[in-house]
């Protein structure tokens, strides 16, 4: 393990991975990768999670190729170094941040979107030009398998390796030195994560997980506000961090909303769910099995229906849960839906805030206040108001949790951020050695008003139009006494003069 | 009995209570910030003087400007700073709203150091009070006087159910750090620095560690000797040469450096006179512990210039440093001290090198008259900040932020960047609840005919994101 990474680390040393030309071309390359090979990727990913073809494509490949796209364009620019504005010592200095790879970054990726979560971070990486070691999870074999065999195909062999492994292997390789870790996954590895961390001072990016709440108010409309819950609820077979985990709302809605998802399904899915191509299982039997025991003891409205062989669970909705049950004690991260009565918005917000902050929060409502409100009062990675999961699509945000959701964020520019040091550079010259004398000792109490000055002192703009007027004025004072007479001669041309300036300032 | 325990539930509870998220609140603390300067300048000189013999001059510019600096910086900018950040839209988010909100993580805890102790508390206290964070402040129970102030003086300028001061040492911060905080901000060095991030990974508590290193300062043969003498002189002897982002040892060439010696000396005698010690302009080492470890560095190499000390006065002379060795210890641990050892080099590519070799440090200089030179050195290293042709003035501009990397530290902050370095930065997408029909693609049953579309739609796109 320590070879592997001894040897990425070399390749970085070497300053390969670091012009703009290399960094578009690795990209490319990936672009290529999931273009030529887009068959055995999505043949790998669906025999990971039994998804279809469309499902694997739609919510992961064209997320990665939007991602490669959105890098190619934009890398030269953010490449460049950026100018910052200067104060009265630095006027003649050039200060600007410069951007600059960290080294070699570790992505651990997770097995519910087993290509995205990987090759989404490492487009940011690659772009920031560092060396990455990749991680798969081992839980989504296929997806890793495929992996390690093309990614070496496309990009360079020495820069971006892939290691396989569980466990044991993890552990091995987060004793490994690395300039930024970026995990994906839950919250008690995350913080074996940190820890390892935490010995080599490494930056770390957390995506985690939690509960993500999901609240419905009266003013709303059920139909298309159920529609959007089934499709961010079972999408990937609820095996999503930013899936609505639960739902609260007035008990008076919860017949509604059952009804209203149980068409839904079956509008989505078909009468037999089991047969519908579009429905995903559970990735492996602990899953499965511990999915099973969060419904002991519970209502079920509707779904509850399981196979084993296939992994399979029936599109569920428990209602009248009890907050205190397994089922609201752990993320779910399965198809089943629980709804917690409330009374209305206040206890929503304070059942939300007696929990650990989320990955994700959602609301429902035709109240605009209401929606302010929530977020106004509680606290979370992001939130999406009447829709779920659509903040995870605009790359503009920055992704990420909050608390115990995770550290950190990523998507679009914010991951070549994360994965660069932004260094804060000043050039001065070797020249006007003169006015440092202020600064050096021994010092007196002029030295200490001038440097602070210097160092504090800020130009209000009016308060500089201000003066510019009163100078200008006493140079017109002064004129006008040199050329009195002149002006005593013209003096009714200059009256309309003024008189017209005046009126048409006044038309203004 | 856990002495911090109520304290920290008082704050917390505070913080869920709302009061610190208005605009008035948090500028109305800023204000009694920017008070407690006021009243107390000539309490903090004192203090300032007695802890580092600090001289007014240093005091004022260092410590209590640069602190107020910030304070009104951030009340300048507290509005726009706040205000929700509206963001690029794609084609399926055209008619959403969406905007990042920044957001008080809650409770933070500051861990300040001894060698700034006024600046390095209250700079980063200016950052999560902005934030609308409720704050725990521990400062250096090193730097004793200003410590004293800080507990007894300023939580009477600020509201006291959101801010407490907490004394103690390694033991007693051992112990707050098992507590569950949602921010936490440590200067200092990188030993601790790793037990804080460490006591942070068991509650997730994301971190800010401004750590330290060896910076190195380059010197071109190209320069003229004096004028690099002054520059790297105030800034290595500034504060007895007790500052994170002084210049730690020089790279030169040994023309070079016989060249700067007496430059050196000369800069030295006219800033501090023939007799440094009974200068007011130079500082003193802040307690015997760490003046013993400098007075062993002493031994190192062979001693150019300088190389008195005094043990009852904590002083050491503004000392150089020559014919040192890679192995020996002043150049195995960061200095700071007033002592400035010179390593030769042949040329820019044996610096770059050199430099390489070592840990990324939190500063770097590199001086020449070529600006190729700079430039390059700038390209082929790493550091947290970068300086050409001075000291550490690029820490002065608010607009840069300060910060390190690698073992120099993680996270950043000064000026707007304390303040995003203190909040959360909350995606919000706040879509329509009408408009269904735009959405009828991402639902199933898929067919080919529903795939033709969408990557129809993704080409179409001119900002990246999926159309579902």
């Amino acid at each position: 393990m320590e070879r592997e990474v001894q040897r990425v680390r070399q390749a970085f040393l070497s300053g390969r991975s670091r012009p703009l030309r290399f960094r578009l071309q690795q990209l490319e390359a990936l672009r290529r990768m999931v273009q030529e090979r887009e068959k055995d990727i999505l043949a790998a990913i669906c025999s990971d999670l039994c998804k279809s073809e469309f499902n694997a494509y739609s919510q992961e490949v064209i997320s990665v190729l939007g991602e490669i796209d959105f890098m190619l364009e934009n890398l030269p620019e953010w490449v460049t170094a950026k100018p910052v504005k200067k104060n009265l010592l630095t006027m003649l200095d050039e200060a600007y941040l410069q951007p600059q790879p960290l080294g070699v970054v570790l992505i651990i990726g997770a097995w519910n979107y087993p290509f995205l979560l990987i090759i989404q971070p490492l487009i940011g990486a690659i772009a920031a030009g560092n060396a990455v070691i990749i991680k798969p999870s081992e839980l989504s074999e296929n997806t890793a398998t495929i992996l390690a065999k093309l990614l070496p195909q496309y990009l360079d062999q020495d820069l971006y390796i892939v290691i396989n492994g569980g466990v044991e292997e993890t552990t091995e390789l987060l004793k490994q030195r690395f300039d930024h870790i970026l995990y994906t996954g839950n919250t008690t590895v995350g913080k074996i994560v940190m820890e390892a961390a935490a010995k080599h001072l490494t930056p770390v990016t957390l995506e985690l997980g939690g509960k993500s709440p999901c609240y419905i108010d009266k003013d709303c409309d059920l139909d298309i506000v159920c529609r959007r819950i089934t499709w961010g609820k079972y999408m990937n077979c609820g095996q999503t961090c930013i899936a609505p985990d639960y739902i609260l709302c007035e008990a008076s809605l919860q017949n509604q909303i059952v009804q209203k998802i149980k068409e839904t399904v079956k509008e989505f899915y078909g009468e037999n769910v089991k047969e519908s191509p579009d429905y995903e299982r559970i990735i492996n039997r602990r899953h499965f099995k511990r999915i099973l025991s969060l419904l002991e003891g519970q209502k079920i409205a509707f779904g509850g229906e399981t196979d084993e062989a296939t992994r399979y669970i029936a599109p569920t909705v428990l209602t009248d849960v009890d907050p205190k049950t397994k089922v609201m004690q752990e993320e779910i991260f399965g198809p089943v839906l629980p709804i917690v009565p409330v009374n209305n918005v206040d206890e929503a917000i304070n059942f939300i805030n007696e929990r650990e902050k989320p990955l994700a929060l959602y609301v429902f409502s035709h109240n605009n206040k209401l929606i302010k409100r929530m977020i106004d009062e509680t606290s979370s990675g992001g939130v999406t108001g009447n829709d779920v999961i659509m903040h995870f699509m605009l790359n503009s945000f920055p992704f990420g949790g909050v608390g115990s959701s995770g550290m950190g964020a990523y998507h679009g520019k914010h991951t070549f951020d994360t994965f660069s040091h932004q260094r804060p550079c000043l050039l001065k010259s070797l020249k006007r050695e003169g006015a440092n004398k202020l600064r050096y000792p021994p010092n007196s109490q002029s030295k200490v008003d001038w440097g602070k000055f210097f160092l504090l002192k800020r130009f209000n703009k009016e308060k500089l139009g201000l003066l510019l007027l009163t100078f200008l004025g006493i140079v017109a004072a002064v004129l006008v006494k040199k050329y009195q007479a002149v002006l005593r001669r013209k003096a009714l041309l200059i009256f309309l003069v003024v008189h017209r300036l005046h009126w048409s300032s006044k038309q203004r | 009995m856990d002495p911090f325990e109520d304290t920290l539930r008082r704050l917390r509870e505070t913080f869920q209570v709302g009061h610190t998220r208005s605009a008035e609140f948090r500028a109305a603390q800023l204000r009694g910030l920017g008070r407690f300067l006021q009243d107390n300048k000539q309490l903090l000189h004192d203090a300032l003087a007695q802890d580092l013999h600090k001289s007014a001059f240093e005091s004022e510019l260092s410590e209590v400007a640069i602190s107020q600096g910030e304070v009104n910086l951030a009340l300048r900018n507290l509005r726009a700073w706040m205000k929700d950040e509206h963001v690029p839209k794609s084609l399926a988010t055209q008619l959403d709203s969406a905007f990042i909100r920044k957001e008080p993580f809650g409770l933070v805890l500051i861990i300040a150091p001894w060698n700034y102790p006024l600046n390095l508390t209250l700079v980063p206290l200016v950052g999560a009070l902005a934030a609308g964070n409720c704050v725990v402040l521990k400062p250096s129970e090193i730097s004793k006087s200003i410590e004293k102030i800080l507990a007894e003086e300023l939580p009477r300028y600020l509201d006291q159910s959101c801010f407490a001061v907490v004394l103690g040492g390694p033991q007693e911060t051992g112990q707050l750090l098992e507590h569950r905080f949602d921010y936490i901000f440590f200067t200092g060095s990188p030993r601790v620095g790793k037990i804080v991030m460490t006591a942070a990974a068991k509650h997730l508590t994301p971190v800010t560690l401004e750590l330290g290193g060896k910076n190195p300062c380059y010197v071109d043969d190209n320069c003229d000797p004096q004028i690099v003498a002054n520059r790297v002189a105030w800034f290595r002897y500034f504060n007895a040469g007790q500052t994170c982002v002084a210049p730690d040892y020089l790279l030169c060439s040994p023309e070079m450096q016989e060249r700067l010696l007496p430059a050196l000396q000369s800069t030295i005698t006219r800033f501090y006179g023939d007799d440094p010690q009974s200068s007011p302009n130079l500082g003193r080492i802040i307690n015997q512990k760490h003046f013993q470890r400098l007075r062993a560095l002493l031994g190192c190499g062979r001693v150019a210039i300088g190389g008195q000390s005094d043990e009852h006065d904590r002083y050491i002379a503004p000392t150089v440093l020559v014919d040192v060795q890679e192995a020996e210890p002043v150049m195995q641990e960061e200095i700071f001290g007033p002592i400035l050892p010179i390593m030769n080099v042949r040329g820019v590519d044996e610096a770059i090198e050199f430099i390489n070799r070592r840990e990324k440090p939190l500063a770097l200089f590199a001086f020449s008259n070529s600006s190729q030179v700079v430039k390059r050195i700038l390209a082929q290293t790493s550091s947290g900040g970068f300086c050409g042709n001075d000291g550490f003035m690029h820490i002065t501009l608010a607009s840069l932020p300060f910060g390190g990397v690698g073992a120099s530290g993680i996270g950043r902050y000064h000026g707007k960047f304390s303040f995003d370095t203190f909040s959360h930065h909350r995606a919000c997408l706040l879509r329509s609840p009408g408009m269904e029909k735009l959405n009828a693609i991402r639902y199933p049953p898929h067919s080919p005919r529903h795939l033709r579309k969408l990557v129809v739609a993704m080409e179409a796109r001119d900002c990246s994101c999926t159309l579902l």
